[in-house]
């Protein structure tokens, strides 16, 4: 079966994260000054068939550690639903 | 004659000035293409700067899975000399060949403009023709240019003399030496047996006097005459 994936990708906990401090600055400036850890990343959505939803983030692991995050600056979550994108 | 292949990829953008550069120190330059299966029994690999596969995902990312990169893997294993410049370090990190990441300038600005550098290490096959300790400036061109890597991985770089050349400060008082925050001001790093280098700065930009300076010119004569073993570290 098809299941539908989110993977969010964001800059590693400890790392200098520019843009996400910049996005916090310009939040400070449009009077949002309680807005604080601002990171900014990437979001990746695609269509996976497999068996299980187990198989389905396996795979999605491996892709993640071989080419859509990388291992020594990024860390990523992924979200698996049933169904693709329709 | 020494034969030294330049990769082009998709994106690629100094490719001819680092055939011009391998040139004019004397050496035979030609195009590899990234779907190229074989270096074409070049002695060195130059991966050049540019914008490989638009530096969509990732600087780079994209680039390392080319099936050029196979023959590049091999040649570098092999302990051949390669060489990648800006966009082509990129690349060597993404592929896992150098150590560590370069991530977005800490000022998040496009920064095109000389540096200046230290030479920390001369027994690589692209930097025997300087002095050590000797200060070069030259260009960068670069937004995804800050060295990064975990604190082990950083000691270990300096524990191998890993490190190739640094940002110091010295072009005058109000310019900053580190551009982009690159951790201990790394600029250039190079494989544990120094055969595979990458640098962020372009000698290629500068190697002809008649640009006003040819600083980067002793980077492609080291690699012409690194078929000699080095012997000593002066």
């Amino acid at each position: 079966m098809t299941w539908r994936v989110h993977v969010r990708i964001l800059p590693r906990t400890g790392l200098l994260d520019p843009q996400g401090q910049a996005v916090e600055h310009a939040l400070a400036a449009l009077a949002f000054p309680e807005v604080s850890n601002v990171h900014v990343g990437k979001a990746i959505a695609l269509d996976v068939a497999a068996s299980s939803a187990a198989e389905a983030e396996a795979r999605v692991r491996t892709m993640c550690d071989r080419l859509l995050a990388n291992p020594v600056t990024e860390d990523y979550e992924i979200d698996i639903e049933p169904g693709g994108a329709a | 004659m020494m034969r030294v292949a330049v990769v082009r990829f998709p994106g690629s953008n100094c490719e001819p000035e680092a055939c011009r550069a391998v040139e004019r120190a004397g050496g035979e330059a030609f195009y590899v293409g990234h779907r190229d299966a074989s270096l074409r029994d070049a002695d060195a690999v130059v991966l050049p700067g540019g914008f490989s596969y638009g530096d969509y995902l990732r600087s780079g990312a994209i680039a390392r899975f080319s099936p050029v990169m196979e023959a590049i893997r091999a040649h570098a294993a092999a302990g051949s000399p390669v060489l990648g410049i800006c966009n082509g370090f990129q690349i060597l990190c993404e592929a896992g060949l150098l150590p560590g990441a370069l991530v977005r300038n800490a000022e998040l600005s496009y920064l095109s403009r000389p540096v200046t550098l230290r030479v920390e290490r001369r027994d690589t096959p692209f930097s025997s023709a300087y002095r050590e300790g000797e200060l070069i400036t030259i260009p960068i061109g670069h937004g995804d240019g800050r060295y990064v890597a975990p604190e082990a991985v950083l000691d270990q770089l300096e524990a191998n003399r890993q490190i190739v050349l640094r940002y110091v400060a010295g072009g005058g008082a109000d310019v900053p030496g580190n551009p982009n925050a690159s951790l201990r001001d790394i600029a250039a790093v190079c494989s544990p047996s120094g055969n595979v280098v990458g640098m962020m700065p372009h000698p290629e930009r500068l190697a002809d006097p008649a640009l006003g300076s040819d600083a980067g010119h002793r980077v492609f004569v080291s690699l012409l005459s690194s078929t000699r073993p080095v012997t000593s570290n002066r």
